[in-house]
């Protein structure tokens, strides 16, 4: 495939990605206000668990095949424009601003165990669709 | 309503430059250790402190929604990804590697956080217009 269509899959790819965050962030700010990044600890959780799930069920011992390209559509694109790192420092640091210490510590500590075990729990379902 | 029209376009470029840049050092360091996503997260968590300094009240530019929608949102939140570094996380600890694993999401972490601090320190430093 050439780099030149590869690059193309993966921007389209992170354009809806980036947009269904971008919706989704709307959608949790409306629903719960921006007091706490409820919406960026959300999206991350939903990408990892796509992610971790996609992976393995297309994966060499999966039982779905996805051509590498599509494999970069949904992994690298969307799901990598989906979720963010930057957001997710920002607003920790916006909270340690605001003199938030524990609201800050709860961010970190929840975005990573979230984030973690949904990549794992989608690891583990995708695991069993595979048998 | 250009708010969508700005974060596609911004994410679009985001992921883009997110896979020729984890690609190049990859290549370059080798993939025991996710070396790319954590450089990719780092450089992004500098660049939208950057960007929130200039748009908050007395930055640079205060309130620009442009690039809020277009740097912010859709530039970074394209470029980084929490995805991959959960991925590749798992991918480590599934291998038996923990020191690796934790030592990922420490760096993540640490220096993601350093990284935008001092993005919005030195974005704070610009005179507004």
């Amino acid at each position: 495939m050439s780099p030149l269509v590869t690059f193309l899959v993966i921007g389209i790819g992170s354009a809806l990605g980036g947009l269904a965050r971008y919706g989704c962030g709307l959608l949790a700010a409306a629903l719960w206000g921006a007091l706490f990044p409820w919406g960026t600890i959300l999206i991350n959780l939903i990408g990892s668990f796509v992610i971790g799930g996609f992976a393995t069920l297309t994966g060499p011992d999966g039982r779905v095949y996805v051509s590498p390209l599509g494999r970069q559509f949904v992994m690298v694109g969307l799901c990598g424009g989906y979720t963010t790192f930057s957001a997710f420092s920002l607003e920790t640091l916006e909270l340690l601003q605001h003199g938030r210490p524990l609201a800050a510590a709860a961010n970190i500590a929840l975005s990573l165990l979230f984030g973690l075990l949904a990549v794992w729990l989608g690891h583990v379902i995708a695991q069993r669709a595979n048998l | 309503m250009t708010a969508p029209l700005w974060v596609g376009l911004g994410s679009a470029l985001g992921g883009m430059a997110r896979y020729a840049f984890s690609g190049f050092v990859a290549r370059r360091i080798g993939e025991i250790f996710p070396w790319g996503t954590l450089l990719v997260n780092i450089s992004g968590a500098f660049v939208i402190g950057l960007a929130a300094a200039a748009v908050a009240p007395g930055g640079a530019l205060p309130g620009d929604l442009t690039v809020r929608q277009l740097v912010m949102i859709g530039l970074c939140g394209g470029y980084t990804t929490f995805s991959s570094f959960s991925l590749q996380t798992l991918a480590l600890a599934r291998g038996g590697d923990w020191p690796r694993a934790l030592g990922n999401i420490v760096a993540s972490v640490g220096l993601c956080l350093i990284a935008v601090w001092a993005g919005f320190a030195l974005g704070a430093l610009i005179p507004e217009g």
